[in-house]
Order: structure tokens, then sequence, then C-alpha cells
């Protein structure tokens, strides 16, 4: 039972970025039609606004300290961060330490921006072409984009850890009657599912209760008419891909300290990103988030041991056997809308 | 005015003649064989075959930069750097053969056939007469297999899997890097003393060539000490999040956790292990422990602060204090700011000792490098006495076990130099089971 409730948990914490990744992509794909597989790169360049930063905040003069040798056998050069010698030891160190939280603030007009110039720049020449087209240009932008940051910050992942207090795991098993250390989960990707959570919820408050959504929401349903009302539904929609691009990057920013960001981490992610929206159904904003959570869930059942003993190899097909079969049962998928991507 | 006349007598005479000048030079030049890119000019051609692109472009990176000091120091260039500490003085800093070193670099990608394809444009195109470098096991046995059939000489730079140099062995290909078994004899010992012999293991091992030989070894060598294997899972190598497999280590009544794992999957499991508070566990009485038998530098710097304490086990370090590494440091530090990592150093060495092959056998041709590298010893290379075993063409040396620095006091202070076990106790039988299987087959020089 105790690995049951893990694997629920590892399912949800999965989900999470599958079902953030996969609304931003369906977002796009909702409101301006385009097949964006540049959205992992997205996801990746959040993470990076965490590493950058990071970097930002370490930037440090140098003093030479004669009594430390360099691997060269010259005085070792000590690096002392600008932001501890302003503030002092404990301030100082504390903000370095809070770095990845104070990324979401960095992140948020950073990738704004990028959605908008991206969209602007590239992406509405492409709204009249086919799909193909679109998956085309926006695959090699993806590539560029990572080719972008391996310049900048290297091919090698970048520890950038979560602030002290949420290092380390919850016993979580203690809280729902189980003995001590049976069910342990790690602080901070409870934190980062809560985090999806409130960011999910966000959305689609912002969606359903606002003038703004409602237009955007009524510009996915029928964009004509509501152009013909004088609504300007390009300049919304242009808005909601910079939504679309901010909230990847936050799932980024979040992700950075369960795994070190490296330049390909969007590309690992792309791929069932597109599983979970085809299978939650295009354009469907509440299927993707079911879907993001059903096969995060299940892909960690298959990783399970016992499961494994049965059916060799399943962890590694389990998402794509689960997409055959909900595609072939429910061609629209779990929720898809009638029409889309059917002309 | 003579009449030229031609009678039988003297045309068989003539013809006699003609054919035994003809036939002259073939009888005392039979063994002055042509091959494969024989280097014509004043100048000869090394080919780099490293990951320039990709996750582990960095490492490759890190070769490239190694094997063009290798070549500036072949040219009389810099410092000289190792020529000063080699044992062998047959290289005098005036090329090879006296030809001056030029090289050409390809990218292997990590992927085997991107790196067979770019080894095969340097030979073909490029007219390189060797190949050197690469990140994985994979990427070496594909490109060993290549320059064999090719004809050319193959220094393998990073490969760990005992395949390399066992059932995937070739006469052509060479691997100067240890291997899988001589991280599990190096380590096991020290992790006896250090955990006890009371142990239960859980293996995560990436599903491939190396990952299975890593496992076998490990687990053999720890296995003998008295640590129990409680399970072994294999993890796709395309795995980014391992928190699904090791998930179920919490309740296997495993007080060890053993990552098979190099390079991107090793920095992710050893992050998400540590995230899971593993090591803050006591299970069976004792403290749990994570071991990672292959570390590198670059591997170390990405996983951060949760290497610390982390034993594991290495080719080389930058912090030996004998006069060849010294001498490599320097040049390499010197050059470009900071110190070489382990494959860096593998790389240099097997370009130094190629040529340093080419120059005793007095060719390049590929069957006398093959004869001049086989059974050589050496030393001065950073390593101790070092021997290229004739039998599977495996260098056995030192092997050094590590540890994450506890106090890093800079960036490049990541791991730190636990003991250097002696060769002796890394050595094995050429047909050791885990190593059976392979056969060196003839050398091609590619005629």
């Amino acid at each position: 039972m105790d690995a049951i409730i893990l694997q629920i948990l590892n399912g949800l914490d999965k989900g999470s970025a599958y079902a953030l990744i996969a609304l931003g992509l369906t977002l796009i794909f909702g409101t301006l039609g385009v097949v964006n597989f540049a959205h992992g790169a997205l996801f990746m360049l959040g993470s990076f606004c965490a590493v950058t930063l990071q970097k930002i905040l370490s930037l440090s003069f140098t003093v030479e300290d004669p009594t430390q040798k360099d691997f060269l056998g010259n005085p070792l050069k000590v690096d002392t961060p600008y932001i501890v010698s302003w503030f002092g030891d404990a301030t100082g160190n504390a903000i370095l330490n809070w770095s990845v939280p104070l990324a979401i603030l960095f992140a948020i007009p950073v990738m704004l921006l990028v959605g908008y110039v991206m969209e602007r720049g590239l992406i509405k020449h492409f709204y009249k072409r086919p799909h193909a087209d679109q998956i085309l240009v926006t695959f090699g932008l993806a590539i560029v984009i990572q080719e972008i940051v391996k310049y900048f910050y290297g091919a090698n992942p970048i520890p950038t850890p979560a602030p002290d207090m949420f290092r380390g795991s919850l016993d979580f098993g203690v809280l729902i009657g189980f003995a001590q250390n049976e069910i342990i989960y790690p602080y901070w990707r409870l934190v980062y599912f809560l985090f999806s959570a409130v960011i999910i919820s966000a959305v689609f408050a912002f969606l359903r209760f606002t003038t703004f959504g409602m237009v955007v929401r009524a510009g996915m349903a029928d964009r004509e008419t509501v152009g013909l009302l004088g609504i300007n539904i390009d300049k919304r929609f242009t808005i909601m891909f910079g939504i679309a691009a901010a909230v990847a990057g936050l799932a980024g920013v979040m992700y950075a300290p369960i795994n070190s960001p490296n330049y390909h981490m969007g590309m690992d992610f792309l791929v069932l990103s597109f599983v979970v929206v085809v299978v939650g159904g295009m354009g469907s904003l509440p299927g993707a988030v079911l879907a993001g959570f059903l096969l995060g869930i299940l892909e960690s059942f298959a990783s399970m041991n016992e499961v494994k003993s049965i059916i060799p190899g399943i962890d590694q097909i389990i998402i794509y056997f689960v997409a055959i079969i909900i595609l072939l049962t429910r061609p629209r998928g779990l929720m898809g809308r009638k029409g889309v991507m059917e002309e | 005015m003579t009449k030229f006349q031609i009678n039988r007598r003297s045309l068989i005479k003539s013809g006699a003649a003609i054919g035994a000048g003809l036939a002259l030079p073939t009888i005392f030049t039979s063994s002055a064989r042509a091959y494969l890119n024989e280097p014509k000019g004043g100048t000869v051609t090394l080919g780099f075959n490293v990951p320039q692109t990709g996750p582990y472009a960095d490492e490759g990176l890190d070769e490239l930069r190694a094997q063009e000091l290798a070549v500036q120091h072949l040219n009389g260039e810099g410092d000289g750097g190792m020529l000063n500490t080699f044992s062998s003085k047959a290289l005098k800093g005036n090329g090879i053969l006296g030809k001056k070193v030029q090289f050409v670099s390809g990218d292997t990608q990590t992927k085997s056939d991107a790196a067979r394809a770019s080894a095969k444009s340097m030979i073909e195109k490029d007219g390189a007469i060797m190949i050197n470098g690469g990140s994985s096991s994979g990427v070496a046995v594909a490109v060993q297999g290549l320059c064999q059939e090719a004809g050319v000489i193959f220094m393998a730079g990073l490969t760990h899997s005992n395949d390399t140099t066992g059932k995937d062995k070739k006469r052509n290909g060479f691997r100067h890097f240890f291997n899988a078994y001589m991280s599990g004899a190096a380590l096991a010992p020290v992790l006896a003393k250090a955990y006890g012999t009371d142990r239960r293991a859980y293996h995560l091992t990436a599903d491939y060539t190396w990952g299975w030989t890593q496992q076998e070894s490990i687990a053999t060598a720890t296995e003998a000490m008295g640590w129990e294997t409680v399970n072994n899972v294999l993890t796709p190598l395309a795995s980014t999040d391992f928190s699904s497999y090791i998930a179920p280590v919490l309740n296997s009544g495993a007080d060890v956790l053993i990552l098979n794992h190099y390079g991107g999957n090793m920095v992710n499991s050893l992050t998400n292990a540590v995230q899971f508070g593993l090591r803050d566990k006591m299970v069976n009485g004792k403290q749990f422990e994570i071991i990672v038998p292959l570390y590198s530098e670059l591997m170390a710097a990405g996983a951060g602060a949760n290497v610390r304490g982390v034993y594991g086990s290495m080719n080389w370090n930058w912090q030996l204090q004998d006069e060849g590494s010294k001498a490599f440091v320097k040049s390499f530090g010197e050059k470009y700011g900071r110190p070489p990592s382990n494959s860096a150093h593998t790389c240099y060495v097997q370009t130094l000792l190629y040529a340093d092959a080419c120059e005793r056998a007095g060719t390049f041709d590929p069957c006398g490098v093959v004869d001049a590298l086989e059974g050589f010893e050496f030393d001065g290379m950073g390593n101790g006495p070092t021997l290229y075993r004739a039998d599977d063409h495996q260098c056995f040396k030192d092997v050094l076990v590590m540890k994450g620095t506890d106090n890093p006091t800079n960036e490049y202070d990541t791991l730190e130099i636990v003991e250097v076990t002696p060769r002796a106790q890394v050595e094995y039988a050429p047909d050791h089971p885990m190593f059976a299987g392979g056969d060196l087959g003839a050398c091609n020089s590619g005629a």
C-alpha cells in the first residue's frame, strides 16, 4: 500500500510538469491554431531564468588569498558575491538561498516578452500555413533556442538548488496513519505539485472570470464573429501566447531544483507533452490537465518493480500504449471537441 | 652506323634482365607494404572524434582541448607537457617521424551512427591516419569496428564498458581508460572498509552495454566482500526523472543504493536520490549510503552539493602529484585556465602513445603501430607504471577511488582522492568470464 501511495505522489508530481506544459501548448493551439514545437524550449528557458538569476545574484568580486593555492600553485582567487558584501552574510546568503523562488518574479516578465517577440516576430507569419509548416518552423526555432542557451551556459547540467528549508523530505506516511519512514516524499516536489495546482487554477480562473478571458474563450469558439464585433482578437491572442510562454517558463523555474537544468531538457518533455495534449483532446484545457496527471500516474505505476516483472519494459512504452488505446476508443481524446483538427 | 638486330638469344637475355630488374624492388621491399592514408608530404593528419554537440559536448570540448595540446607538444610547441616525463624518449618534438602533425575533428554527437559517419569522413576525405577520442562505450565499440574494417588505428577516449576490450575488442583498437571491472575491484575493498561487509545493495542501472557491465562488475566485487544484492533495476537511457525508480528503494530493505549511471543520468538520479532523503535514512541500523562507481569532474560539477561524501572511481585526476600529472596540469591549466578532466587526460595520453608507437615502429603502418603498442610498458603519464596488454589491448595501471569533497574550496574542488589502488589489485586474466567471447583478429592496414 505504501508503494502505491508513493507512486501516486510521484505520478501527481510528474503529471504537474506534463499538465503545465500541455496547458500552455493547448492555450496556443486553442487560440492561435498553431502547433508549437518550441514549447519545450520555453520550459527550458524558464529553468534557465532560475540559473540566470542565480548567476546574477552570485556576481562576485575576486580577492587573492595568499594563504591558499589554486591548482597551478598560484594564490587562490576567492570570490565574494557583491550581495553578501552589501547586505552582510546572513541577508546576502538568504537571498542567494532563495534564488529559485525569486526567479519566479524574474521569469514572468522575461517569458511574457519572449512569448510576445516569438509570436510577433515569427509565429504570426505562419497562421495561415499548414500545420506541417508550423511544426517545422517551431521545431527549428526550438533547436535555435537550445543552441543559443548551450553557447552561453554549456552542455553540462547546472545545479540550481531549492532553498535550504525545502531540502529533505516530509514523512508523509505519518500524516495518513502509516508508520514512520514508510512514505517519505521530497518537500520541493510537494511544493512543485502545489505550485502547479495554483498556476493551473489561476489560468482557468483568468479565462473564466475575467472579461479578457471571456473574449478569448469566445475567440477560441468563433474567431471571425468576435472580430466582426469590433474586438481586436489578434491582440488578445498574442497576449495569450505570452501567458502560455510564461506558464511554461514558470513550470521550468520551479523544476530547476528537481533536475539540474541543461539545454536539452525541453526536448525531453516536448514529445510527452504532445502526447498529453492529444490524449486530453486537442484544444481542450481541462483535457490537457486531466491527461497530464493521468499519464504521470500511469508512468509512475509502470516503473514499479512488480509491474515490470510481469511486463518487462512497460515503463518505456506505457504512455504511448495508453495513448493508442484512448485514441482508438475516443478519437478526439478524453475531452476533445468536435471539429478541432478534423478539417 | 650499327645495325640493330633482334635474334632469339638476345631476346631471351634482354627479357631475363628486364624481368629481374622489375622483380628486384619487390624482393627487397616486400616488408614495406602500402597502407591506408600513408602520409606522402611533410604532414600527417590525426582524426579527433569527440562529442561536440549533445549532452556530452562539454566533455568532448575538454577532450579536444587536450588533443590540440598534444599536437602542439608533438610539434615542439609549448612546454612539452608529458613529453618531458614520458619514460619512452622516442618523441623529439619534431612531429611524428619528422612529419608535422595536423588534425581534423569530427562530432560523434554521442550517437554510434553519427560517430561512425564522422570517423569515416575523416578517414576517407581528410586522410586521417588514426582516430582518437569519444565519451561513450557504445560509440567506442562502433568506431572501433569501423577503424578495424577501414584499416586505421583507433585510440579510444572515455569508454568504460568491459566489452570494449572484451567481447568487442579489435586488433586495431586500443584503450587507455580503465574499465568497469577495474572500478569494482578498486572500489569494493574501500567500500567494505568504510561501510562494513554486511550491506544490502540496490542497483539502478542504465539499460545499455556500459550499464550492464558496470552493474555486473560492481555487484560481483561487492558480493565477494559479503554484500548482498537486493535488486537490480534497469532504467531507460532516455530517463530524466528517476523518482519512480527511487521510490521503491525506500522500502526494499536495502541500505546502499548503487547508481550505475553516467553523465546526465547520473546527475539526475543522484539528485533525485538525495531529494528523497535517502542519505538521511537509517536502515537495518545503518546509515543509508549512495555509491556512483564511475565519476567524472563534469558530472560532479553538475550534481553540485549532492555529490558530497559519495564514493566512486576515476581513471585519473588533476590532483595527483606525480611528475607526469603535474606537467600535464600545468600545460593544460596555463593554456585553458582550468584543470583537465580525466577524459581530457586519456585523450592526451592516447595521442602521445600513438605518436610514440609510430616513432618506435619507424612507420605509420597500422600493423607496425599495433606491434609497437602490444605489450608496451611505460611510465610518466600520470598513472604509474602502465602496461598495454597484448592479449586485449587494455591498459593496466593504478585506479583512483574518489569521494565527493565535503567542504569544497573552489569550483574545481568537487572530488577528492581517497586511494590510489595499485595496478596489481585491478588486474585480471585475459580469459576472465566478464571479458569472454571476443577475438582481436588480425591487424588491418587497409592495403
